[in-house]
């Protein structure tokens, strides 16, 4: 992993909706600002609530932001096949990809450097697939640095309700474990 | 230090009307306005102030403009389809000099369209939206701090021109978050309208005072065409009544056009924009002078009344305007119209539902230059 983080940097969450990638984009952002940088989110969801495609976008740096939406990802997240078929292949050769390897099988490539982990099997492991995101955020932030670690975590439990934090904390747990493990074995 | 809060421009514009001192709200929500109207369904009520869902945007739009008249100030918040609905009472709130506050958070159209997606398309409509010559003023926003600020001068500009004003956000701005810095109570000027100083002799249409029902007056107020004191007139009583009214705005128009310039003043190109175009307008900017190309950007955040003059001071300078807009072309027509003849103007449209991207408006700025003899400069390199 490279240790300069791009400023600007431009983050990409795509899936399905109801995986709560607007919320992990609202969180990063949230985590950004915490750490005293400029921040634009912005979405892209169809009519439904649930299903259809669901985007999110963060973009973070210490200068203004003009265009707020992301040209090119240098981080991108797919959580569903549609998204990986859709997003994939809009991205750079330094393009840090995350693909959720539960929902999107090895037929899906990107010319982007790609990391294919198990985000909602591990999030059902933790207890119940609702945190992937949270597992997502983690892994990404892992693998990209983009916020200290501990300012990514305060972001979650302001964000998440009393009742679920723990169980958001043991989920992105998991993600950073998740990533940690990814980046030895392909050291 | 003001305190730095990351919020949504939908967020931005509900407080901003609690700042403005707005106690009344009466709306139907509807994609991608909604946030307003729930945010201040459960703000209002802790400040004592009045919030009520109608059955629809026509109950929506009248009841604002009779709580304006029993002295609130007020505000209805909407997208395409419930502004549409409104236009009736857009006018009856002009030809009564009500002042009064419609945001309107534009999405793909016409009708249903897709309400999830952002557009530009409802510039005309704001402005002409309502039939007759009428006195309107339409405002936009860019950033969500904008969102805030223009919606505090929305509510300012109503109170001192008695006029209905219309807030004109759109998709992206409504649901995009930002960091900002939050305004503290005396940060932005908040004007109420001027009050008669003599209430026995008061004139509800004879200028800009404003004194509501219930305060010492008696009056009439109607949708017909009416002199001073609100009983109806006809003829050249009806001309002069209209001159006056449509002259509030339009004798004001360099008071009320409020615009930003960046990298304007060495210019040899300019791009003319509003609201969320603006954004991917500035990064053009950025892409051509890197090109070095002198480009500049002259960004409308008052497209009503329609500021001629800052038009005219651009195209007095430059051989090119591009004009960059979410719809087929709107207020390119205002913009070529005041520009007549001393530059080119190029309008850039996108009407996919998505935003322009700064690449093409720099695109579209530059083909000219790769069409004219000796001059080549080519595509701009996406970065």
């Amino acid at each position: 992993m490279s240790n300069t983080l791009k400023d600007p940097i431009q983050i990409r969450f795509s899936g399905a909706g109801g995986q709560g990638l607007i919320t992990a984009g609202v969180i990063l952002a949230e985590a950004a600002m915490m750490d005293g940088r400029n921040v634009v989110q912005t979405q892209t969801y169809g009519p439904e609530a649930r299903l259809g495609s669901s985007r999110a976008e963060v973009i973070i740096s210490k200068g203004t932001i003009a265009y707020p939406e992301v040209t090119l990802p240098d981080v991108l997240l797919c959580m569903s096949a549609e998204a990986a078929k859709k997003y994939g292949g809009k991205c750079t050769p330094d393009t840090v990809v995350i693909f959720d390897s539960t929902n999107i099988g090895p037929e899906f490539t990107s010319p982007g450097r790609v990391f294919r982990l198990p985000i909602t099997e591990t999030a059902i492991k933790v207890g119940t697939k609702v945190v992937a995101n949270s597992v997502a955020l983690c892994v990404l932030n892992t693998l990209v640095p983009v916020v200290p670690r501990e300012t990514l975590a305060a972001a979650i439990a302001a964000r998440v309700p009393s009742k679920f934090r723990e169980l958001n904390q043991r989920a992105g747990e998991a993600g950073e474990q998740l990533a940690a493990g990814l980046m030895t074995t392909t050291a | 230090m003001s305190k730095k809060r990351l919020i949504q421009g939908n967020e931005a514009c509900a407080h901003a009307a609690l700042y403005a001192g707005c106690n009344f709200y009466a709306g139907y929500p509807i994609t991608p306005s909604s946030e307003v109207m729930e945010i201040l369904s459960y703000e209002m009520p802790k400040l004592g102030r009045t919030f009520i869902q109608m059955e629809d945007e026509i109950a929506s739009i009248s009841a604002i403009i009779g709580a304006a008249w029993g002295g609130a100030k007020t505000l209805t918040a909407t997208s395409g389809p419930g502004f549409s609905l409104m236009q009736e009472g857009i006018g009856y709130a002009s030809i009564t000099e009500t002042p009064c506050v419609i945001v309107n958070c534009q999405r793909w159209g016409p009708s249903t369209g897709q309400p999830t997606k952002g557009a530009q398309g409802d510039v005309m409509q704001s402005i002409w939206g309502t039939h007759g010559d009428h006195a309107i003023i339409v405002v936009t926003a860019s950033t969500v701090r904008d969102a805030f600020d223009m919606t505090v001068k929305s509510f300012n500009f109503a109170q001192q021109y008695r006029v209905p004003v219309v807030l004109l956000m759109d998709e992206v701005l409504a649901h995009m978050r930002e960091n900002i810095d939050w305004p503290e109570p005396g940060d932005i000027d908040v004007i109420d309208a001027k009050r008669p100083a003599d209430v026995k002799t008061y004139k509800p249409f004879a200028n800009d005072e404003f004194l509501p029902f219930g305060q010492g007056a008696r009056y009439h107020i109607t949708g017909l065409a009416h002199g001073a004191e609100g009983f109806a007139v006809s003829d050249e009583a009806a001309a002069r009544e209209l001159t006056r009214m449509v002259g509030k705005v339009q004798n004001h128009v360099r008071d009320l056009a409020l615009h930003d310039r960046y990298m304007l003043d060495d210019a040899e190109l300019a791009i003319i924009s509003y609201g969320i175009t603006s954004r991917p307008a500035q990064s053009a900017v950025d892409l051509l002078r890197a090109q070095g190309i002198r480009a500049g950007l002259l960004s409308l955040k008052t497209l009503w009344p329609f500021p001629d003059f800052l038009i005219d001071e651009v195209a007095e300078r430059v051989d090119t305007i591009v004009v960059p807009e979410l719809n087929m072309g709107q207020l390119v027509r205002e913009i070529g119209r005041a520009a007549n003849g001393r530059s080119q103007v190029i309008p850039v449209s996108r009407i996919d539902g998505h935003l322009l991207t700064p690449a093409q408006i720099a695109d579209a700025a530059v083909a000219p230059f790769a069409t004219s003899a000796g001059k080549t400069l080519g595509k701009v390199v996406r970065s």
